[in-house]
Formats: C-alpha cells, structure tokens, sequence
C-alpha cells in the first residue's frame, strides 16, 4: 500500500502539493520553528548574531519566589508602626537589588499576603506574564463552562418543533458569523463609560440609581466585560455543535422513557445527556483551546489594559514578538501555550474517557 | 390484566385522515394483532393506545377507563419497539430495571423484579453486560424484560421481530407466544407479517387505508374472508382472483363461468347473491390441485414456472383461455416448463365477492 500511495500516484501528489506546502510553510515550520527560537535571543531587526541562550527565556518567564519580609523594628525590637497603626515592612526592591539575594535579582513584587506580623512577598521575573497566565487561565476556567452549558440550554430550547423556531436559531447564531472585530468594536460602544447601552440600560432599569461604570477602564470590571462579550459572541456556534448531538439521539428512546413514565429532568439525565457524551466532550475541549487563544478581543477592546488586568498569553506573545521585536520572548510564550493547551486537552480526554 | 375499547377512534394530521373510525373491543388477556400493509395506519393506532400519538376523535378506554387525554405512563401499559429503544449507555439490569429507576422504588424490590423478569426470558446472564454486546434477539428480549416489570394491564408490540433475521424471528415468535400463556396479559402487536398475525393471535385486526377491514381470528380469517383485500392479504401465496360472470341461481348454489373457466356451481353456504352478476372468483393456490382433463370446472394452462420448496410446489400456469393463476401442490413434484396441466378444485372452497 505504501508504495502505491508513493510511487504510482504522481498526479495526485502533484495536486496535494500546493496545499501541503502552505500548510507546510504556515503551519509546521513555524510551529518547529517557536520551539527552536525560543532557545535562542533572536530579535526581530538586530544587528548582534543571532545565539543560542538555553532555557533562560523559559527562566525569565517562570522565574517565581517567595520573599518574607519583617516588619522594621526600632532599637528595642518593638515593631514600629505608622499613624494608622500599619505595620511597616522594607520595600522589595531592597532585596530583588541588593547584591545579598542575587537569585532575586530582576525580579518584582506581584503580589503579597500577610502571615502574623511578617509579609509574605511573591515576586517574579515577569509579573506582566504571570497577570497574563492568570487572566487566561480565568478566562477559561469562566468561559468553558459557562459558554458550554449555556450553548447546550438553548440547544435544548430550539430542539424543538414550534411555529417560527427558526428565527430564533438564526438570532443566537448571528454573532458567530459577525467578524470578533467588529463585535469587539460595538461591545466597546456598549461598553463606554460615559455615554454606552448597557449604563443607560442600567440606569433606565433602576430609574438612575444605578451609578455609571467605566466597564473597560476599570481594573475589577475589565476581564469580566470582555468574558461576558466572549461568551455572548461564540455561544451560537457551540449552540449549533449540541444540536447536532441532540438529534443523532433516536425520538424512539424519548417515547421508551416517557412510556416509563420519566419527568423531564429524567428524561435528559438517563436518555438526553448520556447521548451528548461524545458531543460534551467536543465542546469542551473546543472551547478550551479557543479560550486559550484570547486575542483578537484584548487588542480591540482594552490593549491588556487597565494595569494589566486583561493581559493574555497569546495577546503577550504578540506584543512582545512584534511590539517589542523580541521574537525569542514571543515563541517561548506560544510554546508553553501550547505545551499548556496540549496538557489541559489530554486531562480532559482522559477523564472523559469512554469507561467500559 | 385490562380490556381495551376503541370507540370511533380517528385521527388526522392536518386535513389528511389516516385512521378513519376504528370501533374495537380487546378483552382482557386476549392476544390481539394488527396487520397491514405499509401506511394502513397499524402503527399509528397502536401508538394512540401508548398515548404517544393524540387521538382526534373517538374515545379510548383501557380498563374501564377513558383514557384520551392521559399520559403514556398511567396508562397501565408497557411498549416494546422496533428497533428494540434501549439505553445504549445503561447495563442490561439497568434498562431493565429503567421504570422502577424512575418511579423510586427501592433497592431490593427492584432487584427482586429485574430478576423476576430476567428468569421469565432466560436472560439472567446477560444482566451485567452492555447493550452493544447483545445481539439482536437478545436486545429484544431486554425491551420486552423492560414491559415486563412495569407489571402492564396491557402490553403492546410494534412490530418487535423486523428488524432480526428469520431463524431468530421464528425463535422470538414462539417466545413471545409462550409469554402470553405465561403473564397472561393482555397484549397487542402490530406487525405486516402475516406468520406471526396467524400464529400468535386470538383475534387478528386487518386494517387498509386506516379502516379496519374485518376482525376475526386467525382460522376465521382465512376461510371467511370478509372481502377481497382480506382474501388477498391473508394467506401464501396470495389468493387467485378471476373475474367470472353469473349465470344462473338456484336454491343449492351459484354458478358463474369465466372465459378461462367452464361453468361452475358454488354451494350458498347461507350466503346471498341475488343482486350479483358480476364477480370476483377468489381460489386459494393450496386449493387447486392436478385433474384429469376433461373435470368440469377445471382451469387448462400452460406451465410457466416452478418453486419446488420441498414440503410444496409452487406453479404459475399460463391458461390457454387467457388470465394466470398460482396453485401450490402439497407434494414435490418436478413439472417441465411449457407442458400442459390442468388444475381442479373443489368449489365449496372456492369464495366469490362483489367485483371491486
């Protein structure tokens, strides 16, 4: 068989080949090629050879410790407090500086927590990474669930033979259609602080007692914003993948189970839900793998912004690679992406894993 | 244990009427069977007795009780499909043990049962196994386990044995039968196969276009014919119709003459031809058999193809006066193409009706 595929097939291989070398030329050179630049300080423009660094671009991204810190105490060791009675501590960079700590050198504070009097400091080699892998990793955790079992609800809702039905399918699957740019773009109206929809709606629903809020501008509102509009754009198309599961399921085992006598919540626990299984988990992993790629959203609505509280992996990796020219800094961010996603894909797989 | 009566019983689906006024009364423990060709309405008018299809007009009762307007499950009855409409993702205990799952019945009480069941089709083996490891008999006999522990008034079969293959079929025939002598119930069963019609019921019910055609028992039936779509559908090979004139009437009989037939009398039997003088002559093919030539009555013909099954012949024969007839000889025997042959018959077993 191998030789025929090969050998007797030239007109065939012939016609594949345009398609394979775009694929080939997009796709799996610059997927080897993140790997190998990632070990290197390859810089988009410089003028420096380019060479080969190990794994300290790793390092200078995952690069985590802890730092305790004392209160300052006077010259008898009693803590010395403020006016307001706060306990005060030596700054960090006393130490991420000093000659003393080397191993903390170049590193900053991300964030802290109290245990007794001491402070607990945990500092990093790049605080803007970690806000990044945190924000997506929330994104996530939010947005697989939420957008899948909301997609599945109305799955069920349009599942169903009633006058009309069909324009309803045609709303909830509009937004899939509509280019995440241009959605970005209305929500960002929506959004507005001064004058957008959902203020005025707000304050017209509480006859104005609702106060205005600057959704995108504000560091607690921003990552929620942007997971809501998120969910609200792609729900359809998930929406459309259950629908498809729901009808391989045959009506004769709906009609056994209402003989048998099962309410409706029997009726998906035992017949709707065991049948989705295959189409769960689909879902979810699709989701999870597009919520890891979180970009086209971040760079319209909020460029990671306010303070880095809508930073993401992959909207880091593009800034860094072109904003910042630092390519070797932007392929070592898509590879632990990837090494992520790749991880997180197998967990799911196996704990949905088919059991006999 | 439960009777059933229908009462002008209709139903329609928009304008288009597809059961036509069905008035039936089933007692209780009776085996009652629907046959029909494809789209007579015997499935739907079963499916009316679930309660899975509404009912127009009409009413229906089971056990004394009207029953149009309730739901599947209190209907005291209990469904085997088709295509079997087990849960594929439930063990065999589990399916079988599906309504008292849903219902809440305790532990023990549902293992006692399933058991019980399990003993009634030999199936105690099977209980720990998947639906996707059983054959097809064997996935039948989990769905009608399943009937049988919902403990039915009435039992109720679409056409249970079409989708196995013919050796199992028979098996499952029987089984089915033996169920009935066992349990007791009553039971109703849909199906075109005219073996199972014969052998299993008490009672058969033969429907066309949504009317019912006659009701009668099985031996009933075929010696009696009420009409001539009855005559033809009951019975194999299928009954021979010729189209004979009348010639004469007479205290004893009637006789007719055909073109292919010399005149012959039929004995009255309590019948009542006077307004008849056209008709239709129906001979059964088991009823023809080999004559001398020169019998009066007898059917001359050419020999155009032979089925030797062993137990029976099967003969189509050209008459030399024109028109084609079947006879099935009780007997083997070997008759060369073209060679003439003349076919007698008794005329007391001959059946003349109205010409359509």
């Amino acid at each position: 068989m191998g030789s025929k595929l090969t050998q007797s097939n030239r007109a065939g291989w012939a016609f594949a080949l345009p398609g394979f070398g775009l694929i080939a030329l997009f796709i799996i050179v610059p997927f080897f090629f993140a790997f190998a630049l990632s070990l290197t300080d390859q810089r988009l423009i410089s003028p420096n050879p380019t060479q080969y660094v190990g794994l300290e671009n790793y390092r200078n991204l995952l690069g985590l410790a802890v730092v305790t810190l004392e209160p300052e105490r006077d010259e008898s060791g009693e803590i010395v407090r403020d006016e307001d009675g706060a306990l005060q501590y030596p700054r960090v960079r006393s130490i991420t500086r000093s000659d003393e700590y080397s191993q903390y050198a170049g590193m900053r504070e991300w964030f802290r927590w109290q245990s007794g009097d001491n402070a607990r400091v945990v500092v990093a080699s790049d605080v803007i990474f970690m806000k990044a892998l945190v924000n997506t990793l929330t994104f996530v955790i939010v947005v697989a669930p939420v957008q899948g079992g909301l997609a599945l609800v109305l799955a069920l809702l349009i599942n169903q033979r009633l006058r009309g039905i069909n324009v309803f399918r045609t709303v909830f699957f509009m937004p899939v259609v509509v280019s995440i740019v241009v959605v970005s773009l209305l929500w960002r109206f929506i959004y507005d602080g001064n004058d957008g929809l959902l203020n005025n709606l707000l304050s017209g629903l509480t006859f104005g007692l609702f106060e205005p809020v600057d959704w995108l501008g504000n560091t607690d509102t921003a990552l929620g914003s942007i997971i809501a509009m998120s969910i609200w754009q792609a729900v359809g198309f998930h929406m459309v993948i259950w629908l498809a599961g729901l009808q391989t399921i045959s009506p004769t085992l709906y009609e056994a189970a209402a003989i048998e006598g099962a309410s409706k919540w029997q009726t998906f626990r035992y017949v709707t839900w065991p049948g989705l299984r295959n189409t769960a988990v689909l879902v979810l992993i699709v989701i999870t793998m597009q919520s890891f790629a979180l970009f086209a959203q971040i760079d319209v609505m909020t460029n990671g912004g306010p303070l880095d509280s809508t930073q993401t992996l992959v909207f880091q990796a593009v800034e860094r690679g072109y904003g910042k020219q630092d390519i070797s800094g932007g392929s070592t961010i898509s590879v632990i992406l990837f090494l992520l996603v790749l991880t997180i894909s197998l967990i799911q797989r196996y704990l949905t894993r088919e059991r006999t | 244990m439960a009777d059933v009566s229908l009462k002008e019983v209709r139903k329609s689906y928009g304008k288009v009427e597809v059961i036509k006024g069905v008035d039936l009364d089933i007692k209780d423990g009776e085996f009652v069977v629907f046959v029909g060709p494809s789209g007579c309405g015997k499935s739907t008018l079963l499916r009316m007795i679930a309660g899975l299809e509404d009912i127009t007009s009409g009413t229906l009762e089971i056990g004394g009780r009207i029953v149009n307007e309730v739901q599947p499950k209190d209907r005291g009855i209990a469904m085997v499909f088709q295509s079997y409409a087990i849960f594929p993702h439930m063990s065999v205990r589990e399916n079988v043990g599906f309504g008292l799952t849903i219902a809440g019945v305790a532990k023990e009480e549902k293992e006692k049962k399933v058991m019980e069941a399990a003993r009634i089709l030999q199936m105690e083996h099977l209980l720990d196994r998947r639906p996707s490891q059983l054959s097809g008999g064997q996935r039948q006999r989990v769905a009608i386990g399943r009937a049988i522990v919902r403990d039915p008034a009435v039992f109720l079969f679409d056409e249970p044995l079409s989708n196995l293959d013919a050796a199992l079929r028979m098996d499952m025939r029987m089984e089915i039968g033996k169920l009935h002598k066992q349990l007791d119930a009553t039971m109703v069963y849909v199906t075109h196969d005219q073996v199972e019609a014969m052998t299993l019921a008490d009672k058969i019910v033969v429907l066309r276009d949504g009317v019912v055609q006659q009701i009668g028992a099985p031996m009933e039936l075929y010696h009696n014919p009420a009409n001539l779509f009855v005559a033809g559908f009951i019975g194999s090979p299928s009954m021979n119709f010729m189209d004979v004139e009348v010639v004469e009437r007479s205290a004893e009989g009637i006789t007719v003459k055909a073109p292919a037939l010399d005149p012959v009398t039929l004995p009255a039997a309590g019948r009542d031809y006077a307004s008849m003088a056209k008709g239709k002559l129906g001979i059964r093919p088991q009823y023809l058999s080999v004559s001398k030539n020169g019998t009066a009555g007898a059917l001359h013909g050419t020999v155009a193809l032979v089925e030797r099954l062993g137990t029976e012949t099967v003969v189509n024969v050209e008459l030399t006066r024109g028109g084609r007839i079947v006879a099935a000889l009780s007997e083997d025997r070997p008759l060369d193409l073209g060679s003439q042959i003349a076919l007698g018959f008794d005329p007391a077993r001959a059946h003349l009706f109205e010409a359509a």
